[in-house]
């Protein structure tokens, strides 16, 4: 609280600390209903429901929707993220390694693929390596590309969370290990990591939310109708009615993963707060 | 032959010179109490005899075998040597017994249930047998502190090193810790503690070692160093450890 002399003389503080609180709230809550009222009233409700729960044009999103373009997202989520979890592990690993080439390596790859945006990373992987590598084919066509594209852009975030998790382990328990006559590998291998494993499950659980999402991506490196995802799918079909229900359905695809995901995290989080 | 012989050691961190020249021996059987200021140098002694730290120069022979030598096998020498923290760095993510087993499976190749059974053997000479099944976290200082030890025990070690293995306890949890280590001594167990009880060190102790400054200032029985010390400098620091209240300048 100021006391300069613009905030005017004592003798103005009428209203009590906590009267004045309660004013202040009033107006806030006033301000929130009048912005709710005054959208309620200027929007053309007819036109919203036609255009976001046509239920004619919600019907021919099904079951493709689920069949295919959930099935294709949460494929190419989950295999990028399993490249990304082993790529992440070793670039960490890398990153902590006492031979500073490694380091070196390391500290270059996280940065490129981190500072990259995942879609420069997939156009080059999609129409680049092809052109530079005349018949390079990953396996599993489409599945493999996006796995390796995605994976590597995720195992950048997916590295810093696992270096903070291993220096996050104290030194003693490494120093305990080793007093037991283990080598540096298998302490790393039996006590460190999966200690730090632990540690980086809330934040590993926010990179797999984030790489639904980024999976999206995929689409710049064209789809068939048997290889959309989820926004190519509901994008496609709002193009072809000219109404944007199938939009709605596709996001509400992505919520029903990713909200249990982020309560999963909350979750752990708070139980990690307890145990410390 | 002396289970332990430090010969010359020198170190240093930085331009931090911790050890100036350290001479000493733990013959089998002995048990040798390092005592000494904080700052003295005498944790960093201990965490050369396995070579958790690595020294600059000097020689460190432990029952013929010269650890220090640049061929050696560090994990091999470090088998034979039991180390007991002040934090007791038990594993966390581990229960009790698996504290006690991985380290024989991973390291000495023992199958799971001689692992176990030497586990138990040794659990039991703490007594904390019935927290086998129980994570670390869930144990008093004291209790952990008991199952560190009886861990260092489980690799069969020739030598057993504690670095003020009770300073992290609660007072009234001390005494436990204590009671397992006079009872490991008077099975003959070599052993070099780094310690502040001076009560334990004249009585369990057949050395006292007296650091400061990096140098070993005084050493002898207990009888000697402890009841009467010769030098001035250990006079000052018994006088400030034994009446801590009145001598606290």
């Amino acid at each position: 609280m100021s006391h300069g002399q613009e905030a005017g003389p004592a003798p103005r503080a009428r209203l009590s600390p906590r009267k004045r609180q309660r004013i202040a709230r009033s107006a806030q809550y006033a301000i929130f209903a009048a912005a709710v009222l005054f959208i309620a009233l200027s929007a053309d409700w007819k036109a919203v429901v036609e255009n976001f729960a046509d239920l004619e044009v919600a019907k021919q999103a099904f079951p493709e929707l689920i069949t295919i373009a959930l099935k294709n997202t949460v494929i190419y989520t989950l295999s990028a993220y399993v490249v990304g979890f082993v790529l992440g592990l070793v670039v960490a690993l890398a990153r902590l390694s006492s031979i500073a080439v490694y380091r070196g390596f390391a500290l270059a790859y996280i940065e490129v693929f981190r500072g990259l945006p995942a879609l420069v990373v997939f156009l080059i992987f999609g129409f680049g390596l092809p052109v530079a590598f005349p018949g390079m084919k990953f396996p599993f066509d489409q599945y493999g590309t996006v796995a390796v594209a995605l994976g590597l852009v995720a195992s950048a975030y997916m590295a810093e969370t696992f270096r903070a998790g291993i220096q996050a382990v104290p030194r003693g328990q490494t120093e305990a290990a080793r007093s037991l006559g283990m080598s540096h590998t298998r302490a790393m291998v039996s006590i460190v990591i999966p200690q730090a494993l632990r540690i980086v499950i809330p934040p590993l659980t926010n990179e797999l939310i984030l790489l639904f999402k980024d999976s999206s991506l995929v689409f710049v490196l064209g789809v068939t109708s048997l290889t959309t995802e989820l926004s190519k799918f509901g994008g496609d079909l709002a193009t072809e009615y000219a109404d944007s229900t199938p939009l709605v359905l596709a996001g509400a695809a992505y919520l029903v993963i990713t909200l249990p995901l982020g309560y999963v995290v909350r979750r752990l989080e708070a139980k990690q707060q307890k145990a410390r | 032959m002396s289970a332990v012989q430090i010969l010359g050691l020198h170190k240093s961190f930085g331009d931090l010179e911790v050890l100036r020249g350290i001479d000493a021996t733990v013959e089998s059987g002995e048990v040798v109490c390092v005592i000494g200021p904080s700052g003295s140098g005498k944790s960093t002694l201990l965490r050369c005899v396995n070579l958790l730290e690595q020294p600059n120069s000097g020689r460190i022979v432990v029952n013929g075998v010269e650890i220090t030598d640049p061929d050696c096998d560090i994990n091999a020498a470090r088998r034979r040597v039991g180390m007991v923290f002040q934090q007791f760095n038990l594993f966390q993510h581990l229960t009790v017994l698996d504290n006690l087993t991985i380290a024989q499976r991973k390291v000495l190749k023992r199958d799971k249930a001689d692992a176990e059974r030497t586990a138990m053997e040794n659990l039991e000479k703490v007594g904390v047998a019935d927290k086998a099944r129980a994570y670390p976290a869930t144990l008093s200082g004291g209790q952990q502190q008991r199952v560190a030890i009886a861990r260092a025990l489980s690799m069969g070690p020739e030598v057993m090193l504690f670095d003020e293995p009770t300073s992290a306890l609660d007072p009234e949890l001390v005494g436990e810790v204590l009671g397992v280590m006079r009872t490991l001594a008077t099975e003959g167990m070599t052993m070099l503690v780094v310690t502040h009880e001076m009560q334990f060190a004249r009585e369990v102790a057949d050395k006292v070692l007296f650091m400061d400054g990096g140098v070993v200032v005084e050493q002898g029985p207990p009888s000697r160093v402890i009841a009467a010390p010769q030098h001035e400098r250990t006079k000052t620091f018994l006088a400030r450890v034994l009446d801590p209240i009145n001598r606290s300048e």
